[in-house]
């Protein structure tokens, strides 16, 4: 978590406790924490404050959009094969359609096109893959559902999008967009929803009415502040930390690809965000790598854990027509603000040390 | 004994969680792995989520690390679909014995080994000695009643000498009363009993039925005359008694023989279930192959019956030395030595039509 995020809570677990839905003095500071939050936030993304729903977290926002849009009304919902689980998953439920992704897991626009029609209800496609980092091209899909459904509603899961592109120019193509703070140095277990103005959506959570009966339950003032405050460093820091980690990310790919045979760069880099590295390495296993490289203190990982906790094969790759053994040598790994020069040579000689011994002894 | 560093399979059960904490007292280091071998539903055994939890809470409470690791395909390709083929086949297999076969002592051994461990453990009541001359020799555990061996017969030479049991040594009782001693939170839970894939609610027949088509079979006597039919001959095994179809009050029959092929279910009185050899095939030896006496057991706490055995090719013919009970096909058949202390090797039971040991049909 960025310090600025950390310090920014804390007062919200002692002196300024109160519950924001309160009528008395300290209620009503809790509730200017999160109108001010609201704004700050709004601001960032290009939207009007109310249009600014929080929640507890991104899939929580994902599930809002897309349940929220069918409830009531039904009709299709349309999401991509390289989606996160939190829309693909609420689409499968609805019985919705799944259209397939290219060979670097761009939303294939000719099958999105096919599948639109007068019966669409949500269109859901994210703006950043959390797997591989490919930057879907949304001003095209958004022309693309206004000229083919134009009643539908387009979502975008931004989750992984806050820190590479200015979301300014993401908000005016959609009419529902999902970010988690967690992903921009805010703390886990707070997320937030846009929702275009005059857009309808059936709240999936029913109580004391709260974010204007969009998202009843109880504020996260804390998590809330903290998520405003990380959300703005991260928007003052986007250009400048866009250069310094793609070339980080750069040379960590460069030296990882040209010390070792049959590594294959998953995404052209033109394709996708700065921070993403995403290889896949032949004749090893993403279990073993990751467990030599989490041996040296080097935390990255390969796709989706299940509930159980063990690494699932991966959805996006399966999408993009990556064959599953190759697949099965995934590794990505994430730059961030926190990275370093120093961490990067670090990462070079670790992952292509542990690579080399897992190729010494082969298995399979 | 120096220090090793020794990848510990933690099923979520009570041998397991104690056989860390007795690789922890042993001064070994400690990596604590759960394989995740099934992908769908599950009530018991090694595939639960509820498993994995209660492993991870036992590892935590060791301070070991702890890993899941995801085996699904090579469960499926090794387990899970052979038990499906058998059993279309009329064999009856058996999932555990191949799931240590290929998955706990092959997949997961290769894994430690390339991970740079000495030795994998597991919480089977087995105990592995040493000869004098160095090579390994697989002993029934210390618990009779508990004794595991059978299950991991398989063992050669090489996954012996990286293999450790830390619980062989002690009774059943000994480990639950250590995982209370610890305060482990698995100090108390039930031992797993059936197949791990296969849910209690749905069994064995939703299971294959929803992979296989079950075919009808027709029951007979041994001279060959129909006495009834069965829906899904797949689902009947050599030794049965009930759900073969035929009306109650009459005599006691069993089934001698199940022939898919022929949509046959051979059935027989006592006396006819009996035999006086045993065919094995896909033979696995601890050491060397032998021959000559030896003790048979062929279920995990069958009581394990005299025979000379003599090696036929790949083959084992086993010559009882009272007759014995027919043995469904797929079993696995381990072989001891005459003290009945230690394991030879073992293989699988083959197919033999009931008209290769009796009157013609």
């Amino acid at each position: 978590m960025r310090a600025a995020a950390v310090e920014a809570m804390m007062p919200f677990f002692s002196e300024r406790f109160a519950n924001p839905s309160g009528s008395h003095r300290f209620a009503r500071d809790a509730r200017r924490a999160i109108d001010e939050a609201r704004d700050q936030v709004a601001g960032v993304l290009g939207v009007q404050p109310g249009e600014v729903v929080f929640t507890g977290c991104g899939t929580e926002a994902d599930n809002a959009a897309v349940t929220g849009a069918l409830a009531g009304l039904g009709g299709d919902a349309i999401c991509s094969a390289a989606e996160h689980h939190a829309v693909l998953h609420p689409v499968q439920t609805a019985n919705g359609i799944v259209v397939g992704v290219d060979r670097v897991g761009h939303v294939d626009l000719d099958q999105l096109e096919q599948s639109l029609s007068g019966e669409t209800r949500i269109v859901s496609i994210m703006a950043v893959n959390n797997e591989v980092g490919t930057v879907t091209d949304l001003a095209a899909v958004s022309k693309l559902v206004r000229r083919a459904a134009p009643q539908a509603l387009l979502h975008s899961d931004a989750v992984q999008a806050p820190c590479w592109i200015d979301l300014r120019t993401i908000a005016p193509l959609v009419d529902m967009m999902s970010l988690s703070a967690h992903k921009f140095g805010g703390p886990k277990g707070v997320g937030v929803l846009t929702i275009r103005d005059g857009v309808k959506l059936a709240p999936q959570m029913l109580g004391g009415g709260q974010e204007r009966e969009r998202r009843s339950g109880t504020h996260n003032v804390a998590g809330i502040v903290a998520l405003a405050v990380a959300l703005s460093a991260t928007d003052d820091e986007r250009d400048i930390e866009n250069d310094r980690l793609r070339r980080l990310r750069d040379q960590l790919v460069d030296a990882v690809v040209r010390g070792l045979d049959g590594v294959l760069e998953t995404v052209p880099r033109n394709r996708k965000v700065a921070g993403s590295a995403h290889i896949c390495i032949e004749g090893i296993e993403s279990e073993s790598l990751l467990f030599l490289l989490d041996e040296a203190e080097l935390c990255a990982s390969a796709a989706s854990a299940c509930a159980s906790g063990a690494m699932e094969p991966s959805h996006v790759l399966a999408a993009m027509g990556v064959d599953r053994s190759l697949a099965g040598g995934a590794l990505r790994i994430s730059l961030g603000h926190t990275t370093t020069a120093a961490d990067v040579e670090r990462a070079i000689e670790v992952v292509s040390n542990s690579v080399r011994r897992l190729r010494r002894v082969r298995v399979g | 004994m120096t220090a090793m560093k020794v990848m510990l399979a933690m099923s979520g059960g009570v041998d397991s969680s104690v056989a860390g904490v007795l690789l922890q007292q042993q001064g070994h280091d400690v990596v604590g792995v759960t394989m995740k071998l099934w992908g769908g539903d599950s009530d018991s055994g090694c595939c639960s989520v509820s498993d994995v939890d209660d492993a991870r809470r036992v590892a935590q409470q060791l301070d070991i690390d702890h890993l899941v690791f995801n085996f699904g395909d090579d469960f499926n390709q090794h387990v899970v679909a052979p038990y499906v083929r058998d059993h279309a086949a009329g064999i009856t297999p058996n999932p555990c014995v191949e799931c240590n076969r290929h998955l706990k002592f092959d997949r997961l051994l290769r894994r430690a080994d390339q991970l740079g461990f000495d030795s994998v453990a597991t919480g089977h009541h087995a105990r592995i000695d040493q000869r004098p001359d160095g090579s390994y020799l697989l002993r029934r555990g210390a618990d009779a009643a508990k004794d595991q061996s059978y299950v991991v017969h398989m063992l050669g030479q090489e996954a012996l000498a990286r293999t450790m049991f830390p619980v062989g040594d002690i009774e059943k009782s000994e480990v639950r009363r250590l995982a209370a001693d610890m305060g482990l939170r698995t100090a108390s839970k039930p031992d797993s009993q059936d197949v791990c894939f296969i849910t209690s609610t749905g069994g064995r027949e939703t299971f294959l039925g929803d992979r296989i088509p079950f075919k009808p079979g027709r029951v007979v006597d041994l001279a060959g005359v129909q006495l009834g039919v069965v829906e899904s001959i797949e689902m009947v095994t050599i030794g049965q008694r009930r759900g073969i179809g035929l009306p109650g009050g009459g005599p006691k029959r069993y089934v001698l023989d199940v022939d898919v092929s022929r949509g046959l279910v051979v059935v027989g009185d006592d006396a006819d279930t009996q035999v006086r050899e045993l065919l094995v095939e896909s033979l696995t030896w601890g050491s060397d192959p032998v021959h000559g006496d030896v003790l048979v057991q062929c279920s995990a706490h069958g009581e394990p019956q005299r025979g000379h055995l003599t090696l036929d090719g790949s083959r084992a013919i086993i010559e009882w030395a009272e007759p014995q009970r027919r043995i469904a096909p797929g079993q696995s058949v381990v072989l001891y030595e005459v003290t009945n202390r230690y394991v030879l090797g073992g293989g699988t039971a083959v197919t033999r039509r009931v008209a290769d040991d009796s009157a013609p049909l």
